[in-house]
């Protein structure tokens, strides 16, 4: 028998050189080359997967080195995936890596994800999964989803074979807004639990590649690093996944993930009125002209025109988080976005539906009339 | 009685990860039961499973089930 660096799995039982060979043409793009791309790249790589796409605009910055352990103190500085992508390459001459050193966004799914079998998502933001996950839907890609919260993991195959397969929206249809979830930054991780989701990941993917075992398809596993429990849920298809979800490429190219997933985002009446109660700095403000009908009685607000927004700046600067609102939703929207670039930090919010939305039932002991 | 267990950020609100409550008929009186004890769960979003399938909209709880409560997470 000839040795060669995969001679421990092509024996291994249930495996064998068919499988290998399957690794060895199958393409797989990971998407974040931090906590969980930086294990699931060393194992995709490892195994033989033939083709590897790592795609991240990031650069290598002191606090990551505990967990995203492709970089060391000498990579200070540098791009994630061009880092990683040469470390591969100077392992291992038998597999093809490309070098993606730019974040995801609308314009570049397409085509970056169009050349890929299988993608391995890790992110670390709700922007990016929402983003990532409707684009495999719209181009039929399967997704192995990774995700971490302080000492817990999730991780699953999603959109893994057609239409009737889940995706993150069947489980998740809407993104949390900023307020609900903070991120890693905020919250600390100990490097060990990405490392662990992250090579499930890569498992669930060779899996899916060779069908070697039983996968995560349409489900979602959940791992508790502090006594090692783990959860399996089986996933449902949900109706209301595609109520926010685009319908075609174009549309999804029109899609502001920051915006909808809570950066500047817009929120809903009773999380707006949430926010109200929690923060004594926050104020609701209507960014209508002062002649426009409803006008709000029930709830204490100030009044700041769009038309005099320059004169009344200056008043928002005590004012944290803004909520913003105007008849439809769609002004106070476009306003959020000009506050943005005034106010960098400040939590800048545009009610949904404007006060037309107060109207629904679930709102109607706020309505003013 | 229902078994309840939570996870992540829900975890933290309800301050357990596991609950035994007395029987409800439907994953729609849970929540209104768990927001009414729990007030700050209305202000993040999870979803439920009940004895490991996802429940989508109102779903029936058999006696004895297990619901999760289960939040999006998205580190990496």
């Amino acid at each position: 028998m000839i040795m060669d660096r995969f001679a421990r799995q092509q024996v291994l039982p249930g495996f064998g050189k068919e499988a290998q060979e399957k690794l060895k043409h199958s393409k797989i793009l990971v998407i974040g080359a931090g906590g969980l791309g930086c294990p699931a790249l060393l194992y995709l790589a490892a195994a033989g997967v033939g083709t590897i796409g790592i795609m991240d605009g990031d650069m290598v910055s002191l606090s990551n080195l505990n967990r995203q352990i492709l970089f060391g103190e000498s990579d200070l500085g540098l791009n994630k995936a061009e880092t990683a992508a040469h470390f591969l390459k100077s392992k291992y001459s038998d597999i093809h890596i490309d070098c993606i050193p730019e974040f995801i966004t609308t314009e570049n799914a397409a085509p970056v994800i169009s050349k890929y079998d299988l993608i391995l998502d890790g992110s670390d933001n709700f922007p990016t999964r929402y983003l990532v996950n409707d684009i495999c839907v719209l181009l039929k890609k399967p997704l192995v989803f990774g995700a971490i919260y302080q000492n817990q993991g999730q991780v699953g195959i999603l959109n893994a074979k057609d239409s009737n397969s889940v995706n993150y929206r069947d489980l998740f249809p809407d993104p949390p807004t900023a307020y609900e979830i903070p991120n890693c930054n905020e919250t600390g991780v100990l490097g060990v639990l990405p490392g662990i989701i992250g090579t499930i990941q890569a498992t669930e993917a060779i899996k899916f590649i060779t069908g070697f075992g039983s996968t995560l398809i349409d489900k979602m596993l959940f791992y508790n690093l502090l006594d090692h429990q783990s959860y399996e849920v089986g996933l449902n298809k949900n109706p209301d996944a595609h109520l926010s979800m685009p319908n075609t490429i174009a549309e999804f190219m029109e899609v502001d993930y920051a915006v909808v997933c809570g950066n500047g985002d817009s929120i809903n009446w009773v999380e707006a009125i949430g926010l109200l109660k929690k923060f004594p700095d926050g104020k609701l403000i209507d960014v209508r002209e002062k002649d426009e009908a409803p006008r709000l009685k029930k709830i204490k607000h100030l009044s700041f025109p769009v038309s005099e927004i320059e004169e009344t700046i200056g008043v928002l600067n005590s004012i944290d988080p803004v909520l913003l609102f105007c008849q439809s939703g769609i002004r106070s929207l476009k306003t959020v976005k000009i506050l943005e670039k005034a106010f960098p930090g400040k939590k800048i919010h545009s009610i949904s539906g404007g006060i037309e939305a107060l109207d629904s039932p679930i709102n109607k002991n706020y309505h003013g009339n | 009685m229902i078994k309840v267990k939570a996870f992540g950020m829900v975890a933290e609100k309800i301050r357990t990860n596991e609950l035994e409550l007395q029987y409800m008929p439907d994953t729609e009186v849970l929540l209104g039961f768990l927001h009414q004890q729990f007030p700050d769960l209305k202000h993040i979003k999870f979803s439920l499973a009940v004895n490991r399938k996802q429940a989508v909209g109102k779903t029936m709880i058999p006696l004895g089930a297990e619901v999760a409560l289960l939040p999006p997470f998205s580190g990496g």
